[in-house]
């Protein structure tokens, strides 16, 4: 009984969670625009964990983050916009339309992401680095030429399809999906690709390999979550995916702190909403790039493993005695801590 | 033919730009082994920066042109400023962050940048609007052959001709310069030789910084419209230039910058988008190929 509770607790309380705010929009306490404000950090926390996999599990640098998202963005209203006639859709097919949109996106990005992957991430450190950002400044460049969607001047009427139970939906499959390929055999073999490469290696890790698939995977998540940001916006322009967004990014994971789920949380939550809820102050707006900047900064100085590197709350965290307690080589294999030396 | 000789000297004037600022980048990254972001922003400092010295000395200005003595001193006054800033940058935000993963120094660069862009912009007598450049040298346009070249290009090209030959001298003639490369080898061998570790890389960001000032009034002076954002993109292709180049290596960076301006003229020519992207396409073929650019040497990894 007590495992379900525990298991259940997280879900029970994402539910809550929902009908706080729909509770509070109704009293008027949060109107349309923080809302939105929450929808925006809601993407950026999906897009958050997918750089965290590549960055912060893996230990790759990817900076050319937003490539993949523009992908999703553009996958997912073609579908949804240009394929399916976009607000002339029936209301009961709107869902699944909405869905496929957004698979689409994923797997436009997920696949581009397995183009490029393949060369580049035989590349390492810096220069992967830089390869990246090469990559998402080619797909905005790329955007920019193709007329029939819009050139340089964007997309227009993509349909708003996403509200905030669909953004928290997401996150949470995200972060589900995100907790379980890491600690799958999969992800351990690439966290240690990111301890040690070569130690990897030798231990018969095919470190291309799970390096592309990990790359793959975050790929794919950015581009659902690229599509859900343009069905919020309702427009999406080549320029929105620009180093900019990229660096923003990567600021958000890693001020949120690396190799953690809650720290990508965290850092796509407050970074999103810091600048917006500094615009309130009237007198600040000028300065409120400024503020950030410095605590960005500050943290970095300070905090050189982001707010909370390494940490998880407890419900992102596979409980590894579980793990050998299933072990199938002996019934009466024991955790490691508790084995004499 | 006479059409391409024109792009070429369009060609060399970017690339002279790009040069000059991938220079700080290249020097940079072969010293302290970091991806400076805020590299970019120098050059926007210097050239602002030039905007309001050239603004403050408009009383010695005859009809708009300034004598060449003026300029001098702007110019002078313009790069020991911004190497200043740079100085104080990197001892402010990146030192303290010397031992630490190469990330954390690049997320503070990308912060420093936006700050650096942000803070002009909020100061009020500043902003972000942009302003026009004033003519700092003599704009005489003469025709060799029906190429178009004035004089303004014919002073850039060859005043950063001349930083790049002193820079290069300086680099391998010069005590400081054998510093500079002893402490790209190997930092810590350089500490034991007795090497002041903290001086060579205060005077690396003082050389990086005020060389972008340069490449910014050059830039500002041939495309004459100054704004606070104008360091952000310039910075990446200058990046990208160096990448090209071998980053690490001063001859890689002043190729590589040549490279990337000449082709990107070319490539405008046909479309301007292309003209954008073309840099990050040779880019990646250079690093498919030659995974360390053009000049670059591999390292191997050692256990």
């Amino acid at each position: 009984m007590k495992p379900l509770i525990r298991k259940l607790l997280p879900i029970l309380g994402v539910v809550a969670l929902y009908y706080l705010i729909m509770y509070l929009k109704s009293i008027k306490v949060m109107n349309p625009y923080h809302i939105q404000v929450l929808m925006f950090a809601g993407v950026n926390i999906m897009m958050t964990i997918s750089l965290n996999i590549v960055n912060g599990f893996t230990g790759q640098f990817c900076i050319g983050h937003a490539g993949f998202m523009s992908l999703g963005a553009y996958g997912a209203s073609i579908v949804t916009t240009m394929i399916f006639g976009g607000f002339s859709v029936a209301p009961n097919l709107r869902i699944p339309v909405f869905l496929l949109g957004l698979l689409a996106g994923g797997l436009v990005a997920g696949a581009v992401g397995l183009l490029i992957g393949i060369p580049t991430l035989k590349l390492k450190g810096d220069y992967l680095a830089i390869v990246t950002l090469a990559f998402g400044e080619i797909v905005r460049a790329t955007l920019r030429l193709i007329e029939p969607i819009g050139a340089a001047r964007g997309m227009i009427g993509i349909p708003p399809y996403t509200n905030f139970a669909w953004v928290l939906f997401f996150v949470v499959l995200t972060l589900i999906v995100a907790r379980n390929f890491i600690y799958s055999k999969h992800g351990r073999a690439c966290i240690a690709i990111r301890d040690n490469e070569i130690a990897a290696d030798a231990m018969g890790i095919n470190t291309t390999k799970y390096k592309i698939i990990s790359f793959v995977f975050a790929a794919f998540i950015a581009g659902v979550a690229g599509g859900l940001y343009a069905h919020i916006m309702s427009f999406i322009q080549p320029d929105t995916f620009s180093f900019v967004k990229s660096s923003d990014l990567l600021v958000y994971l890693y001020a949120g702190g690396t190799g953690s789920l809650t720290g990508s949380v965290l850092g796509g939550l407050l970074l999103t909403v810091l600048p917006e809820a500094l615009r309130t102050f009237g007198n600040l707006v000028n300065w409120r790039i400024v503020i950030y900047a410095v605590t960005l900064v500050i943290i970095m100085l300070y905090r050189p493993l982001g707010l909370c590197g390494g940490k998880e709350l407890p419900f992102l965290k596979i409980n590894r005695k579980h793990l050998y307690e299933k072990s199938i080589f002996s019934k009466k294999s024991v955790h490691p801590s508790e084995t004499p030396n | 033919m006479s059409t391409l000789m024109q792009f070429l000297v369009y060609g060399l004037q970017l690339g002279s730009v790009y040069a000059l600022l991938a220079l700080g980048y290249t020097m940079v990254y072969g010293i302290v082994g970091m991806i400076n972001f805020a590299h970019g922003d120098f050059l926007m400092i210097g050239a602002l920066g030039t905007f309001f010295l050239a603004q403050a000395f408009s009383s010695f200005a005859v009809n708009g042109t300034y004598s060449g003595l003026i300029v001098a001193l702007i110019l002078f006054t313009a790069m020991v400023g911004t190497g200043l800033i740079g100085v104080g940058v990197e001892a402010i935000a990146y030192k303290p962050l010397r031992n630490r993963p190469k990330m954390s120094a690049l997320i503070t660069a990308v912060g420093v940048s936006m700050f650096l862009e942000n803070f002009p912009r909020a100061l009020p007598f500043i902003g972000p609007s942009p302003r026009s450049f004033p003519m700092l040298f003599p704009t005489k346009r003469f025709q060799i052959q029906g190429v178009m070249i004035s004089t303004t290009q014919i002073i850039m090209i060859v005043l950063s001709l001349v930083f790049m030959f002193i820079l290069y001298n300086v680099v391998n003639r010069t005590k400081i310069g054998s510093q500079m490369r002893a402490l790209s080898m190997d930092k810590d061998a350089a500490q034991l030789m007795g090497i002041n570790i903290n001086r060579v890389i205060s005077i690396t960001f003082f050389i990086g910084a005020a060389l972008a000032a340069a490449s910014g009034i050059f830039y500002a002076s041939i495309y004459p419209q100054v704004d606070v954002y104008m360091g952000g993109w310039l910075g990446t292709k200058s990046f990208i230039a160096a990448v090209i180049g071998g980053i690490g290596d001063i001859r890689g960076a002043m190729l590589g910058g040549f490279i990337m301006g000449i082709t990107e003229i070319l490539a405008t020519s046909v479309n301007s988008n292309l003209g954008y992207a073309i840099g990050f396409v040779i880019l990646i073929l250079i690093l498919l190929f030659k995974p360390a650019g053009i000049m670059g040497k591999l390292t191997i990894d050692k256990v």
